[in-house]
């Protein structure tokens, strides 16, 4: 079983990436649970949301303290203490960051891998607005391949619609742009 | 049969349009809410031919839907926590003035302090109402739950709660089945019911019960909720039958030789079931019991079910301060009252206000259970993950 | 007094509905009254207050237009003389039988 750990800001999309993550890997036929640590939400405060992947029925119903990939949608929160916490030894981080991931292999000692993606700028040039959670939903897929690119495009039609077609230029050019490096080098 | 990913909430609203429900009267609540949004949706766009009532409060969401089900229409009304609360004396009428009303209870806690998340003390608070209480663990028995439901509630004449765990699985996506359109159609035919009220019938509904009739009254009720557990078994074998499920009253796990066992309602019991997957391996004589009836309860088959089980750990989700102990755990003790050799009972509290209960807690409660098979004797009440 | 049978629970209409309408018509409380409404008719103006306020309805409306008391269901509350704006209306204490 594959546990993510999404992080963000509100109006960044953070629980929406959790739950299209969670419906193209059930509609690629296999389990998915989408949840967040639901609060009193507002723009612009701290996000957690979570996906759990499998291939077998998900019973488990408790948090993901111990995830296997971190994803941050906010450059701004890349920083924040405690962001690694609970990480998998060798675990994977998505980060929406300008920085190259060989700036960051201090920062995420723990992570056998690293994947950066400037999903802000990515975001504003293809949306007009800084919602960063497609963007970097190209960059978990290049980083982890846990879901085919048609499959995460074909989710987005069903629940963006008329704006279907911007959000699968902003994960095509992020997946395209990601920078992925393994602790034994760049992939 | 078409499978996609839906939330707990979502999948409700999708079998509530399935029921080709005539009325739904209901006031938002979190995390009630993007259930009535999505059905005011379906009724908007035109998928489903309902009237959409928007009420001022959930006391007279649950009026009109009374006086809806009384003139013979299909009634849906969903809520949670201080909404159900509201509700309270409404929901009394609608059990003794024999309304089939299908509610969705998404379980969440009671203020104060104000808290949004998921316990269960808003449904126990209503144990007492007449209503027929149903709970589900993941948003696939949401759905098919809700259609049993309204079979259910318009065979017996009783109103039916359909609780599910608040944000657990009312908004988590997960992989959803929607049934077949036209075999949830044959199931729950739409048809008009008992038509009481009706401009050519002029019957009074409502009157005032005086100590000569109104005991008489009241075990009409009573004896309709009795008799309704032979019909719920046989609706629900009837549902299992059509849509290839498996739907019990109480749900066993690892029980054939269980040595102690955990018993919890709800989605809790999913990670109760991983855990006690792990102690199996290592050795360990553990089940799991999940109840799925809880009005009415199902306590013979539970005595069944617990034959020759040593200890049972019961997870209570609310508290009855000063009782002899926590709701769930009250009706496990007296339920098997009767045993000849009853097994040893352990009181947990768990998850209130939403605290996630971890697999280790899990393991905890497992281990106590075991302690207290193994030496026969139950300590008191354990708060799990109470700080002190 | 010999005890009534009230009906028992598998009798009742459920829910304790009245499946009757207007059942009311055959509860005979003419023997509620002490007082009972007398009108004098040549002081009534036809204004229809005694026939708003009665709580029984027990005013009735005769085809030529006077106003009587249907003693089957007056309870001799004497709203009605209160209501009587040309009081025309007494409460006459009933002769006992």
């Amino acid at each position: 079983m594959l546990e993510i750990r999404l992080h963000g800001r509100g109006g960044q999309g953070v629980v929406t990436a959790a739950e299209i993550l969670a419906t193209a890997a059930i509609n690629e036929g296999r389990f998915a649970q989408a949840f967040a640590a639901f609060g009193p939400e507002r723009r612009g405060a701290p996000v957690l949301a979570f996906t759990r992947i499998n291939d077998k029925e998900i019973l488990l119903r408790a948090q993901i303290y111990e995830p296997d990939v971190i994803v941050v949608l906010d450059h701004n929160l890349v920083s924040m203490e405690g962001l690694e916490e609970g990480l998998k030894s060798n675990g994977t981080v998505v980060l929406n960051t300008a920085s190259e991931p060989e700036a960051l292999m201090k920062r995420f000692a723990e992570a056998g891998r690293i994947a950066t993606v400037d999903a802000t700028d990515i975001a504003i040039k293809e949306l007009g607005t800084p919602i960063t959670n497609t963007a970097i939903l190209g960059a978990l897929l290049r980083a982890t391949g846990i879901v085919r690119l048609e499959t995460l495009e074909g989710v987005f039609k069903e629940r963006f619609e008329a704006y279907a077609e911007k959000n699968v230029k902003a994960v095509r050019s992020a997946y395209q742009q990601t920078k992925v490096l393994d602790r034994r080098g760049r992939s | 049969m078409k499978r996609l990913g839906l939330s707990g909430n979502y999948a409700v609203a999708y079998a509530v349009k399935m029921a080709d429900v005539d009325v739904i009267a209901a006031y938002p609540i979190t995390p009630q809410t993007t259930i009535v949004e999505k059905l005011s949706d379906f009724v908007a766009n035109g998928e489903l031919d309902a009237e959409y009532v928007n009420v001022e409060s959930e006391h007279s969401a649950m009026s009109a839907c009374v006086g809806a089900s009384l003139t013979g229409a299909r009634v849906f009304t969903a809520t949670s926590s201080q909404g159900l609360a509201y509700m309270h004396e409404v929901l009394f009428m609608a059990s003794a003035l024999r309304t089939p009303i299908v509610m969705t209870n998404v379980n969440r806690a009671l203020s104060a302090p104000l808290n949004i998340w998921n316990d269960h003390s808003d449904a126990m608070a209503e144990r007492d109402s007449g209503w027929i209480q149903l709970w589900a663990s993941s948003a696939q028995e949401a759905l098919d739950t809700t259609i049993e439901a309204f079979k259910i509630a318009e065979d017996v004449l009783l109103p039916v709660m359909v609780n599910i765990d608040g944000f657990i699985v009312s908004h988590t996506y997960e992989p959803v089945t929607l049934p077949d359109e036209g075999e949830v159609k044959r199931y729950i035919p739409s048809k008009p019911l008992t038509n009481r009220l009706s401009p050519r019938l002029a019957y009074s509904v409502g009157v005032v019960g005086p100590p000569e009739y109104y005991y008489e009254m009241k075990y009409q009720a009573v004896d309709a909720m009795e008799r309704s557990r032979q019909r719920i078994k046989e609706i629900e074998a009837d549902f299992n039958r059509r849509f290839g499920k498996d739907y019990k009253d109480i749900n066993a796990y690892y029980m054939e030789d269980a040595e102690y066992a955990l018993l919890a309602m709800g989605s809790m019991t999913g990670t109760a079931r991983v855990v006690a997957e792990s102690l199996r391996r290592r050795g360990e004589r553990a089940g799991v019991v999940s109840i799925r009836w809880f009005r009415p309860f199902p306590f013979e088959r539970l005595a069944e079910i617990l034959e020759g089980v040593r200890g049972i750990g019961v997870m209570d989700r609310a508290v009855t301060p000063g009782g002899p102990s926590n709701p769930l755990f009250v009706d496990v003790a007296s339920g098997l009252y009767g045993m000849a050799e009853r097994p040893v009972l352990q009181s947990f509290v768990a998850g209130l206000g939403g605290r996630d209960v971890s697999t280790d807690e899990f393991g905890m409660m497992f281990s106590k259970t075991k302690e207290a098979a193994r030496s026969g004797r139950a300590g008191p009440c354990i708060y799990v993950g109470l700080r002190e | 007094m010999s005890k009534r049978r009230l009906k028992g629970w598998k009798e009742i209409p459920m829910g304790g509905m009245v499946t009757e309408p207007g059942s009311s018509v055959e509860f005979d409380v003419s023997a509620w009254r002490t007082f009972k409404p007398v009108i004098d008719q040549s002081k009534c103006t036809k204004c229809g207050l005694c026939w708003i306020y009665c709580p029984e309805a027990a005013i009735v409306i005769k085809e030529d237009g006077r106003y009587e008391v249907d003693l089957t269901f007056c309870k001799g509350c004497g709203i009605c003389e209160r209501a009587c704006a040309p009081r025309a209306i007494t409460m006459v204490k009933e002769e006992s039988a």
